[in-house]
């Protein structure tokens, strides 16, 4: 059990966590038509991330954070711009605005020296859950014991700290939140302020991605951005109830995609474990195409029944 | 580093460089061409989930031919491999959208990670196969063009072509079926088959930039020469040319400035030329760029000044606005002394005749056609017949009396 504590637990804890913080902000980005943010967003940080490196010289949380903020926000307003100025419909200028600026990361990436620390285009792809273990566990004692706690890896406090946080404030602004994503122009009547509530909720979102990035990796980030909303979408008509499916497919998805990569390969004789975060996505994929094929509300309202 | 730059241009920095920069050109051009019409069905960012939707098909065409005592490293059967995974992706990314209610960004995002994460498990699994350690296959995610090899460059070529020929085919339906698929179905058109044809080119491009550029980043190879070119060009025949132009220019820049010195991985290089070209464009085109939307701007700021300023001279009152006096002054309007020429008497005169007409032309004409094109700039001649105006001078007066200020 001392294995348990000392290899899986905080990797568990840290994709849930990852998961549910990227899931409550992607409910809203689904209905709103803005699915693809989280997928632009998890592109963009990474040039921020390696500017941020380049000016600290070193890997540490807050600089990440500015960085990477930094860079969503001048994504936000390149593709603004190219929107209004080129006249060019929304989709394809997100297209150019992150790839570009994943291309400008990459080769910053390259021309750096970041031998010494880890940071690398792999590493931001898949993440290091695996690697995160908490070398002062010696029983279920240690979770009451405040010196083997000082020794929990840093993206856990992290993590919760940003899920916290964004699940308090879904909570808080629920109401303008939920009015100004179905209808916008009834919540502008009556006074909310929709354009800061959809700003707020990209900054939310980016930040969600970039915590949880730095633990998880972008292939986390994007996958629970969109799959469980999008199945817990296909479970119900109710906004509270599809936020509570999400949360549930959230954390079905970080500890069955964990354990199937940590010990599934050896039910099958094989030595090596797989990745965490490609398995964790695989997971809430399947558990989508459950959702499309068998979840009560699947179909359009409206649509023809009875035809596959 | 110029002097590196200009031999790789000219071909001269060595075999492989120069493969490198015919490959990555005709690359460029069939991505630029095929992604254009994507782009103009609107359905851009499909591409990413076709693009990402590789990765498990590399990793299990590899598996695959291990185990059938092979090499594992056979272009040809690694870009079968991913074609077949991308293929299932796309038509994925199709049934969701049609089968259930969730939107087509929603299938895209959600085919993208998942068939990404996938991959990532399939490449985690080979890396712990015997044969895997040196499989290399971490080069697809960003491309590596260092070991490119003539049959390589050779399986792009073809392939660039096929897609191109296909193209040229498909270019009147895909046209059709990209501006009105309503109207295109009712001519008789295989909407669904087209947009299939459509995919499908998408899908080779993707297939054949993997070695170059990589599954991350050939979606920019897709979108950004397209819309640069609709930048420049209204016209479906000319988008698509100047975009196979731009997309074949971006790659052998691209291929060429990486040759010259070491740490400039291709495909970003590539992305970067193209978004360079996407710069300068936005700045510099015709109509939709920003150099001449502040032309135009200008354009009407001194039109106004001009107009307002020549009905003030009428009027007998003082200007004082700066921009208005430089504007009037600058046409030989007035004198330095803010005094009217005689030009300037007789155009302020017509200002003032105009205005009164447009008066009147709105209590007959109440209908919008007319009053709509009211706008205070405007000549009435370009609206209403010689015969029309001639009425409404009746109703005023003759011109001499206005001009006296009898009206």
């Amino acid at each position: 059990m001392d294995g348990f504590l000392q290899l899986s637990l905080t990797p568990i804890l840290i994709g849930i966590l990852s998961a549910i913080a990227c899931a409550l902000p992607g409910n809203f980005l689904i209905l709103r038509r803005q699915a693809l943010i989280g997928d632009a967003i998890s592109h963009v940080v990474l040039p921020g991330i390696v500017v941020a490196f380049l000016a600290t010289g070193v890997i540490a949380a807050l600089p990440m954070l500015v960085g990477a903020a930094g860079a969503a926000l001048v994504a936000v307003i390149l593709i603004e711009t190219i929107k209004r100025v080129g006249r060019i419909e929304p989709g394809a200028a997100m297209g150019v605005v992150f790839t570009s600026m994943f291309a400008a990361g990459v080769l910053l990436l390259e021309q750096t020296d970041t031998s010494a620390v880890h940071l690398d285009v792999e590493h931001a792809l898949m993440g290091n859950l695996e690697s995160l273990i908490w070398f002062d566990a010696t029983g279920w004692g240690s979770l009451v014991d405040p010196v083997a706690l000082a020794g929990l890896p840093p993206e856990l406090p992290r993590i919760a700290v940003v899920a916290a946080v964004i699940a308090v404030l879904a909570f808080v602004f629920w109401r303008p939140l939920k009015l100004s994503t179905f209808d916008e122009g009834f919540a502008a009547t009556v006074g909310v302020p929709t354009r800061t509530i959809g700003l707020a909720l990209v900054a939310a979102s980016a930040v969600a991605a970039v915590a949880a990035f730095d633990a998880v990796g972008s292939i986390i980030v994007i996958a629970m951005f969109i799959c469980p909303p999008a199945a817990a979408r296909l479970m119900t008509n109710r906004l509270e109830a599809q936020v509570g499916w999400s949360v549930v497919f959230a954390t079905l998805s970080a500890i069955v995609g964990y354990v199937l990569a940590g010990y599934g390969p050896l039910w099958f004789g094989a030595q090596n474990a797989v990745s965490a975060a490609g398995m964790i996505a695989a997971v809430s994929g399947v558990i989508l195409a459950i959702a499309c094929l068998a979840a009560p509300h699947r179909r359009r309202i409206g649509a023809a029944q009875g035809q596959g | 580093m110029p002097d590196a730059i200009l031999s790789a241009l000219l071909l001269q920095a060595g075999y492989n460089a120069a493969l490198v920069a015919i490959g990555s050109a005709l690359l460029g051009i069939a991505a630029g061409a095929g992604g254009t019409f994507l782009f103009l069905r609107k359905r851009a960012l499909v591409s990413d989930a076709v693009a990402h939707a590789t990765l498990p098909g590399i990793g299990l065409a590899f598996i695959l031919m291990v185990a059938l005592g092979g090499d594992g490293r056979n272009l040809v059967g690694l870009l079968a491999g991913s074609a077949v995974s991308a293929a299932v992706g796309l038509l994925l990314v199709d049934w969701i959208v049609r089968h259930t209610r969730l939107a087509e960004d929603v299938a895209i995002g959600s085919v993208l990670s998942v068939f990404f994460g996938l991959g990532v498990v399939v490449l985690t699994v080979i890396q712990s196969m015997s044969s895997g350690r040196q499989a290399g296959l971490e080069g697809f995610l960003l491309g590596s063009t260092a070991g490119m090899l003539r049959q390589d460059a050779l399986v792009i070529a073809v392939g660039g072509a096929l897609a191109l020929a296909v193209l040229v085919l498909l270019r009147r339906p895909m046209t059709l079926v990209a501006f009105d698929p309503g109207y295109a179905a009712a001519r008789g058109v295989r909407v669904q088959a087209v947009d299939l044809a459509m995919m499908a080119l998408v899908l080779a491009v993707t297939v054949i930039g993997l070695k170059v550029v990589g599954l991350i980043l050939i979606v920019a190879m897709l979108i950004i020469p397209p819309v640069t070119a609709r930048l420049w060009s209204e016209r479906t025949d000319s988008v698509v040319l100047i975009a196979g132009a731009l997309g074949g220019l971006a790659g052998y820049l691209g291929a060429a400035v990486s040759a010259s010195a070491p740490n400039l991985p291709t495909g970003p290089i590539i992305v970067l030329v193209s978004f360079a070209l996407f710069c300068i464009s936005l700045l510099f085109a015709p109509s939709r760029g920003v150099l001449a939307a502040a032309i135009r701007h200008r354009r009407f700021q001194r039109r106004v000044h001009r107009r307002q300023g020549l009905l003030a001279l009428a009027r007998n009152e003082p200007i004082l606005d700066p921009l208005t006096l430089k504007v009037l002054r600058r046409d030989g309007l007035i004198r330095p002394d803010k005094v009217a020429t005689d030009a300037g008497r007789a155009r302020a005169a017509k200002a003032l005749r105009d205005e009164r007409r447009w008066d009147v032309a709105r209590q007959m004409h109440q209908d919008e056609g007319v009053s709509g094109g009211y706008d205070g700039l405007t000549a009435i001649e370009t609206v209403l017949t010689p015969d029309e105006i001639a009425a409404i001078d009746a109703r005023i007066g003759t011109p001499a009396l206005a001009d006296k200020g009898v009206v």
